[in-house]
């Protein structure tokens, strides 16, 4: 480490919070609580402080923690200041930091990486943590702290275990079957093991992404031009994200808007209005753009006739525009709003946030990201040719693959430790 | 490739003797033999001309595992090496004791020849040290100790000494051979026999045909009196009296190690073989062992067939000094040293077969290095020569090192059977193939490349079934070696329908082509992390790299990448424990100062 910047950042969500928390990690950091503080609170006890700039100005009243490396979080010294929310406190203190010599902001994700290199965490906890990091809602930072803790890593290291047995014994068949010692096993056994073992991981590719519970699930409204989608828009997120107009075609190009219904992320959509007959070239392209939105919708909101939306899981029937009499009638399994009135707006929301609890993991199971999911694919399709094969060169080779795409996801490898697995379960050898 | 030689040994009659069991090949090792053969390299067609049990292991597997393995007439062994050693002209063996390493004036790195005992001088710019067990060698059998390398031969002792005192890491292993018996004490009529298979195969490709008659061997089995006994000896062996520091084999344990490990077996299966056309000597396999004498003959007589047995030589224990092979390069030289190797059991492994191919390895990098010619292209993805070199300079040992098929992550590719197809160029480039190996080799490539062409001819799954192979009616058209990726379609079957049942076709060829095209598609995946490897074997690393300044590396990686000095980052890559994150922060470092060189220069 050595010669490592020390490094700090904001670490809680964005302010305006209630509480802001700087850490600051790095062989400088006890230096940094000692000139802002005052003093060095003791190791891993919350103590309140006065932080006072250099020339002596009051900036808060904050609870310190420090922690000594390389028993911390980042193998490092580390400290956190607590601060009373505020951007104006934070950017001072943050100002004031960045005035000590030695001592940065950090880069995205650095606290992670210098855990992850200082050996206290392996790369699925990493991923895990950065994701925490970049949480900014309640929902995902529990599912985050579910990964960091290490659930999915002890679930893979399972998986592995399993695959070395059953490499272990393919090896065995392959290299020691004309030894009396190995008893013949039949690639029956194995590949009942491999398709259990199929099947618990498909259970964990069903779950969605942790990119979904990061960004958020896509709400993309839809609808025939001037059918008051961007005007519902505007309503759900509470301010004048898009523009409103009489005239169709108004919305040319899709507009995306993050927001947080009980702690769970969204971004709403909103797209150009459907029509057959444009000759507006923009609006075509705008057009195309639009039905690539509602391929990628999580849950769509459509205002268009009733049965006439694209066909989707998630299609919510919405009957727009209710306080005027002249507006498009749906049968009773719509839901009916007005985006002038407000009425049936909260009923919309619950919905939402209904169907968005039911794709989304529970806060309770880890999410698994795009790599992880990547590998996992790989790891069931050579399962599933494993059950196929009576092959034993074949099933080893597929077996092989296995342990690679599970040594991939936790960054660690080798041939070696099956051999372990090998010779510590059979008497082989003359 | 014309370099001359000296073959230093103590007693030019024990060149080509065979310190233990007289079986050349097996799975995994059968491999190196053909690799080795591949190369020109005697070890092959010494065992066809020794050969007395051919026996094709796990033949009911895919070709990439059947591991070929013949019984050799000891004496007929020795006698075909010592022929084939006195046909080379530019050998010359010397007997005598290599007793110092000479370094060139004013250098204690740049070796210049060697001392023996007697004061001789020889030098040359390159020694290879291929010492076997008799560097420090030691014997056990019960409270017996001996001095020694083998039974009745002397230890290397004065080497031994200068060695350690150059700080080459050195470290200890052991290894045991079973007690000898007398055939004629043994009552054949009882045991199971096991014939020499009905094959027309042979180690090398040279020869076309079996000379020698074939004998039989028998299996008996221990038994739980056979336990008892060895038991009872536990207390006087020098395995367990922790007189043996050395670590064994854990796949060639000693049977007093597979009575105390697996206890709860009923028995182990014992192979009878017998040692020559003309010896009553009898090898037993499976029972190494190093208990005093009296346990192992009521150990062999408890045995069903051997209770008339007589032990002709006790079994014993060995233990030697080895250096740690991750002091070596990939052309086996001692790192720090100029023109020093070390080749076989000296490198912590066990086994002729992987002897002779360190031998080889050793003797193209001092020669490739004399002549100024790059060694050549071996690699994980084309033979188990590479496995096992690549795995001792970076793993290094932790028990006596023997090849298995389960080493090499490409066997599909690494076949007993395609061993020329995948060295013998690499071999004629690096001029080290006799002009007869050179001919023959191309006429099998001229065979083999006729026949891809025929199977590259298109055929329907109706064609096929008119020709009576049971195939689906809809499985549409295909190239004759896309079909014979269904496993119950044979290359002969097609032959039969291209050109007739009778016709003849080279079988060698044949069941090339057959089990490239089965293996087809898994090859053609793994190429592409091939070719991964590949590209991070283009990357260099420094000699001098400092792992211990690397921010984010673990103490441990620290050490295994200090004690291995991986040349390229693939090979960083292999060494056990280095993860994805760690070889980034090698790459950087790596990187960063090679440009920081490259600024002050
Ligand atoms: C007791 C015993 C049991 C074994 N059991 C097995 C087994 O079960 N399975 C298996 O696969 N392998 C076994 N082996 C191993 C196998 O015999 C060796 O691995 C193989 O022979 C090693 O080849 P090598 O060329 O390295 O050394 P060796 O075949 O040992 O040859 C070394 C040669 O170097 C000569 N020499 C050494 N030092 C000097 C010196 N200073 N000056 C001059 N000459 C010198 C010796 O005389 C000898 O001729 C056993 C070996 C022994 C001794
Ligand atoms: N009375 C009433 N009018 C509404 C309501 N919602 C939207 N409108 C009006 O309907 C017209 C079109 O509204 P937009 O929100 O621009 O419609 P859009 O679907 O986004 O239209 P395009 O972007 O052109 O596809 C505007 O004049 C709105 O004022 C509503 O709830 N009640
Ligand atoms: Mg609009």
């Amino acid at each position: 480490m050595g010669t490592a910047d020390t490094i700090f950042a904001l670490s809680s969500g964005a302010p305006p919070a209630a509480i802001a928390i700087i850490r600051i990690s790095g062989a400088q950091a006890f230096e940094a609580i000692e000139l802002l503080a005052g003093r060095l609170p003791a190791p891993r006890r919350a103590s309140l402080v006065t932080l006072r700039k250099p020339s002596g100005e009051e900036l808060d009243q904050a609870l310190a923690l420090v922690f000594p490396g390389p028993g911390s979080a980042t193998g490092e010294d580390l400290a956190e200041l607590h601060l009373h929310g505020g951007r104006g406190v934070v950017r001072a203190v943050e100002a004031t930091l960045a005035m000590i010599p030695g001592l940065r902001q950090a880069e995205p994700g650095e606290f992670t990486k210098r855990a992850f290199q200082n050996g206290r965490i392996d790369l699925n906890e990493a991923e895990g943590l950065a994701d925490l990091l970049a949480a900014e809602t309640e929902w995902q930072r529990r599912a985050a702290n579910r990964m960091m803790g290490g659930a999915f890593s002890a679930l893979i290291e399972k998986w592995r275990v399993e695959v070395l047995r059953l490499s272990a014994l393919t090896e065995a068949e392959l290299d020691f079957s004309d030894e009396d010692d190995v008893q013949a096993h039949n690639s029956q056994s194995i590949s009942d093991s491999c398709r259990t073992l199929h099947t618990a991981i498909m259970e964990v590719l069903n779950t969605p992404s942790a990119e979904k519970l990061r960004d958020g699930l896509h709400v993309v409204l839809g609808g025939p031009p001037n059918s008051g989608k961007s005007t519902l828009l505007n309503t759900l997120v509470g301010r004048d994200a898009a523009i409103v107009s009489d005239a169709p075609g108004t919305t040319r190009d899709r507009i995306e808007v993050p927001v947080a219904f009980d702690g769970i992320p969204l971004i709403f959509i909103d797209t150009a209005g459907l029509r057959d007959e444009s000759h507006d070239r923009i609006e075509i392209i705008g057009i195309e753009r639009t039905r690539a939105a509602f391929d990628d919708a999580d849950i769509l909101l459509w205002l268009g006739a009733e049965n006439e939306g694209p066909p989707h899981p998630q299609l919510i029937e919405i009957e727009a525009k209710s306080d005027d009499p002249a507006h498009l009638q749906k049968s009773p399994v719509a839901i009916v709003v007005s985006a002038m009135s407000g009425g049936g707006i909260s009923d919309l929301k619950a919905e939402i946030v209904a169907r968005a609890k039911h794709l989304l993991p529970p806060p309770d199971r880890f999410a698994i990201n795009r790599r992880q999911r990547h590998y996992l694919e790989m790891v069931v399709a050579d399962l599933a040719e494993v059950s196929d094969s009576h092959d034993w060169l074949i099933i080893g080779e597929h077996l092989r693959q296995v342990r690679m795409s599970l040594d991939r996801l936790t960054g660690r490898a080798h041939t070696e430790e099956m051999l372990d697995a090998l010779f510590g379960k059979f008497c082989i050898g003359k | 490739m014309g370099a001359r030689v000296a073959l230093v040994s103590f007693d030019r009659a024990t060149i080509g003797a065979m310190s233990c069991n007289p079986a050349i090949g097996g799975l995994g090792k059968g491999h190196l033999v053909r690799e080795v053969d591949a190369f020109d390299g005697l070890i092959a067609r010494a065992a066809d001309d020794a050969a007395i049990h051919y026996r094709m292991l796990n033949a009911s597997k895919g070709t990439a595992v059947q591991g070929p393995r013949i019984q050799a007439d000891r004496r007929l062994f020795k006698a075909s090496i010592q022929r084939q050693l006195a046909g080379h002209d530019k050998l010359t063996i010397v007997e005598g004791e290599a007793a110092a390493l000479c370094f060139a004036v004013g250098s204690g790195t740049r070796v210049s020849g060697l001392k023996l005992a007697d004061g001789t001088r020889l030098s040359s710019s390159a020694v290879i040290l291929a010492t076997g067990t008799f560097l420090g060698g030691k014997l056990f059998r019960g409270e017996e100790r001996l001095t020694g390398g083998r039974i009745g031969e002397a230890a290397a002792t004065i080497l031994a000494e200068q060695i350690r005192g150059a700080g080459l890491p050195m470290a200890r292993l052991k290894t045991g051979t079973p007690p000898r018996l007398d055939g004629r004490t043994i009552d054949w009529s009882q045991l199971e026999e096991q014939p020499s298979d009905a094959g027309r195969w042979t180690m090398s490709m040279m020869h076309s045909h079996r000379a020698l008659p074939q004998l039989f061997c028998a299996i008996s089995r221990t038994n739980s009196q056979t336990h008892d006994i060895i038991r009872s000896g536990l207390g006087r062996s020098p395995l367990f009296g922790g007189d043996i520091a050395g670590q064994g084999p854990r796949y060639c344990p000693s049977i007093e190690d597979k009575i105390f490990r697996f206890g709860d077996r009923d028995g182990h299966q014992v192979f009878l073989e017998p040692e020559g056309l003309d010896s009553y000597l009898v090898y037993p396999n499976g029972i190494s062992t190093s208990l005093p004498t009296d346990i192992q003959e009521a150990m062999v007589q408890s045995m069903a067939g051997l209770e008339q047995c007589k032990i002709v030589v006790p079994g014993y224990a060995v233990e030697y000094d080895h250096i740690d092979p991750r002091a070596l390069d990939s052309s086996l030289a001692v790192r720090g040293f100029a023109g020093l190797y070390c080749a076989g059991q000296i490198n912590g492994t066990t086994g002729y077969e992987e002897a002779a191919a360190q031998g080889l390895i050793a003797g193209l990098g001092a020669a490739t290095r004399l002549f100024g010619m790059p060694m050549p292209a071996i690699d994980r993805s084309n033979s188990y020569l590479a496995v096992m070199v690549d795995d001792l300079i970076l793993q290094g040992v932790t028990e006596p090192y023997r090849m298995l098929t389960a080493r090499a992550e490409y066997r599909l590719r690494l076949r007993a059977d395609n061993a020329p197809t995948r060295l013998t160029p690499l071999a004629i480039e690096a001029g080290c193939v006799s002009s007869e190996r050179e001919n023959l080799f191309k006429t099998r490539v001229e065979r083999k490349q006729a026949l891809e062409a025929a199977f590259q001819t298109k055929l329907t799954a109706d064609q096929l079934l008119r020709h009576d192979i049971a195939v689906k009616p809809d499985a549409g058209r295909m190239s004759l070696s896309e079909w014979l990726r269904f496993p119950m379609i044979t290359g002969r079957d097609l032959v039969a329908i291209l050109y007739g049942a009778d016709m003849e076709v080279d079988e060698d060829a044949l069941a090339e082509v057959e089990q490239d095209s089965r293996y087809a598609p898994y090859l053609e995946r793994q190429d592409a992390e091939i070719r991964n490897i590949a590209a991070n074997d283009r990357i260099a690393l420094p000699d001098e790299l400092k792992y211990s300044d690397i921010a984010g590396l673990s103490n441990e990686m620290v050490e295994r990448l200090e004690a291995a000095r991986p040349e390229t980052l693939s090979a960083a890559s292999r060494v056990r424990g280095v993860t994805p994150a760690a070889l980034a922060a090698i790459l950087v470092y790596a990187k960063r100062a090679e440009r920081s060189r490259s600024i002050a220069a």
